[in-house]
């Protein structure tokens, strides 16, 4: 397996707040990988630095080989690398079938720019209604966005970074705001969507039986460091990712209240 | 497709109108007609803008930079024809806004708006000062054809009506096409959130750039038929309050149909034209009451009546 992502030495800080230190971690092609840890931890930052919507304060990214440190999201889009947000990022005016139609047709006007969408010449009119399909959001597709629930959105949201058929995908918390005994079929139904295009995914995640069931690898962040990398039953065994991400209180810090 | 095919049937259907009225219509209306299509080309643009998600308080800027392109052309080049003066004053007012957006193009909402009004009252400024231009008198302007029909005698008299209802149809053709076109569907997406735009791969900043010298064109090519229709330019094009008279129009019509603009500046210029005979004194007041009542019962504009009505039969 060769390696798609690769951050060497990524440093981000906000005056005297260091979002993220010396992260170094790299990912393979063709896997699904979770990134965990709390509240703070440096996760939505680290997705951030990767898409160039912040820029790095030290440190790399590199992308198939390629340095893209620094580069615009619009480039870095372009070169393969699509997100979803932790609050849905949809046109709110437009409808469902519109919003798929919105990314598809920017990379159809200019497909020699999008060196990373394996879209091909397929006609976007198609791959939109293949989406809505896929993701089960057929009854929503000419409705406006604006009034649909929020878990709707939070597929929609994801269905158009995936449309445009990138070479990674990065969900940011795609289950948050959903209800617990949705979280699951939620989780089948993307993963599901995602893997049948063979897509690279990185997921950050806070809810430990989501990542134990989806994941082939975990990375586990706290206060802007990775402080585990491997296989998901050993980075969950960790007891150090058990006492500071999962949040079993360790022994001798069980008792003073 | 089917609801574009639509418009342009509409569309049509209003300028074959236009045509077998021009011989019934008495002079006055000829020109109040060919008036409210100028200013409706300005309003026109301002939709583009509005769908953006930008208002313009400077429109004025390049319909006063049209109708001078065109007088300039007239007088210093010797254009004798109506064709080339319009088409050189969409040009130029184009132009203007390719400079201009540089600048413009990085602002939103009220800083925009504020900056485009800015920009429209240094060229009223300039237009002022220049005594070449004629200073606050400003100077004449005529074509001596129109396609080539001498203006003063026969088919002629209808040269520069006919011309503005050309104009008018291909703008709004042209519009309705480009807004169902995936360039044109990125104005509602960077409304709605161009941080979304951005990461799907295109530049927020010159969808606006290229929707801001668009919205130019129109209203440069409103600004020479509007110099036609009056024969006469002076800086009062460039004044805010020509600009706001535009957005006046763009919230009257709404932001619905390409052929609202149209039906709003031709309302209201009806509107002013009798307001002003039956209430000399008080038309402003007329005037500001109608907006009133536009934006209390028809906040989507007018068109939205055409809708309404629609809904109510399904």
């Amino acid at each position: 397996m060769s390696s798609i992502l690769e951050s060497i030495g990524l440093t981000k800080t906000f005056g005297a707040v260091t979002a993220a230190r010396d992260i170094t971690l790299s990912i393979e092609e063709d896997t699904v990988v979770g990134l965990i840890g709390g509240n703070g931890a440096g996760k939505t930052t680290f997705l951030n630095l990767v898409t160039g919507y912040l820029k790095p304060t030290a440190g790399t990214v590199r992308f198939q080989g390629r340095d893209i440190t620094g580069m615009a999201p619009r480039r870095i889009t372009r070169l393969g690398i699509c997100r979803s947000f932790q609050i849905p990022q949809v046109f709110d005016t437009l409808t469902a079938y519109e919003n798929l139609l919105v990314g598809l047709g920017i990379v159809s006007m200019g497909r020699r720019a999008f060196v990373g969408s394996s879209l091909g010449t397929a006609r976007p009119e198609a791959v939109a209604d293949e989406m809505l399909e896929r993701f089960h959001l057929r009854e929503y597709r000419d409705e406006p966005v604006s009034v649909l629930p929020e878990g709707v959105r939070k597929l929609l949201d994801i269905a158009m970074a995936l449309a445009v058929k990138p070479a990674i995908l990065l969900l940011d918390e795609p289950t948050s705001g959903v209800s617990a005994d949705e979280k699951f079929s939620l989780m089948d139904l993307v993963l599901g969507a995602i893997r049948a295009d063979k897509v690279t995914v990185l997921f950050v995640e806070h809810d430990m039986d989501i990542v134990r069931r989806y994941t082939q690898r975990i990375l586990a962040f706290y206060d802007g460091k990775v402080i585990a990398d491997g296989d998901s039953a050993t980075v969950l065994g960790n007891p150090e990712v058990r006492r500071l991400v999962v949040g079993e209180p360790a022994p001798e810090e069980a008792a003073p209240c | 497709m089917t609801s574009f095919r639509r418009t342009t049937l509409g569309l049509g259907i209003a300028l074959l109108a236009l045509g077998l009225a021009a011989p019934i219509l008495p002079k006055w209306a000829l020109f109040l007609v060919t008036i409210a299509i100028a200013k409706g080309l300005v309003a026109l643009g301002l939709l583009l803008l509005m769908r953006t998600g930008l208002v313009s308080f400077g429109q004025g800027l390049y319909f006063a930079a049209g109708a001078y392109a065109a007088g300039v052309g007239s007088q210093a080049l010797h254009i004798g024809d109506a064709v080339p003066m319009v088409l050189l004053g969409g040009l130029v007012a184009a132009a203007v806004a390719a400079v201009l957006g540089l600048l413009l193009a990085r602002y939103r909402a009220i800083f925009f708006a504020m900056l485009s009004l800015a920009f429209s009252m240094i060229l009223y400024g300039l237009l002022v000062k220049t005594s070449e231009l004629g200073s606050t008198d400003g100077f004449n302007v005529a074509a001596r054809t129109v396609f080539g029909f001498p203006i003063a005698s026969g088919l002629g008299r209808y040269g520069v009506y006919a011309l503005a209802a050309l104009c008018a149809f291909g703008a709004a053709v042209g519009l309705d096409r480009y807004l169902g076109s995936y360039l044109g569907r990125l104005a509602p997406a960077v409304r709605d959130n161009e941080l979304r735009v951005e990461y799907m791969g295109a530049s927020v900043r010159n969808v606006v750039h290229l929707n801001l010298v668009i919205a130019a064109a129109m209203a440069g090519v409103g600004g020479a038929l509007t110099a036609l229709a009056v024969g006469h330019i002076d800086p009062e094009m460039a004044y805010w309050t020509t600009s706001g008279e535009f957005v006046f129009v763009a919230i009257l019509s709404g932001t619905t149909s390409v052929a609202a603009p149209f039906a709003g500046a031709l309302l209201l210029e009806l509107l002013r034209s009798f307001a002003y005979e039956h209430a000399p004194n008080t038309w402003q007041l007329v005037m500001g009451s109608a907006m009133l009542a536009v934006i209390l019962f028809l906040p989507e504009g007018l068109w939205s009546i055409f809708r309404r009505r629609r809904r109510a039969a399904t």
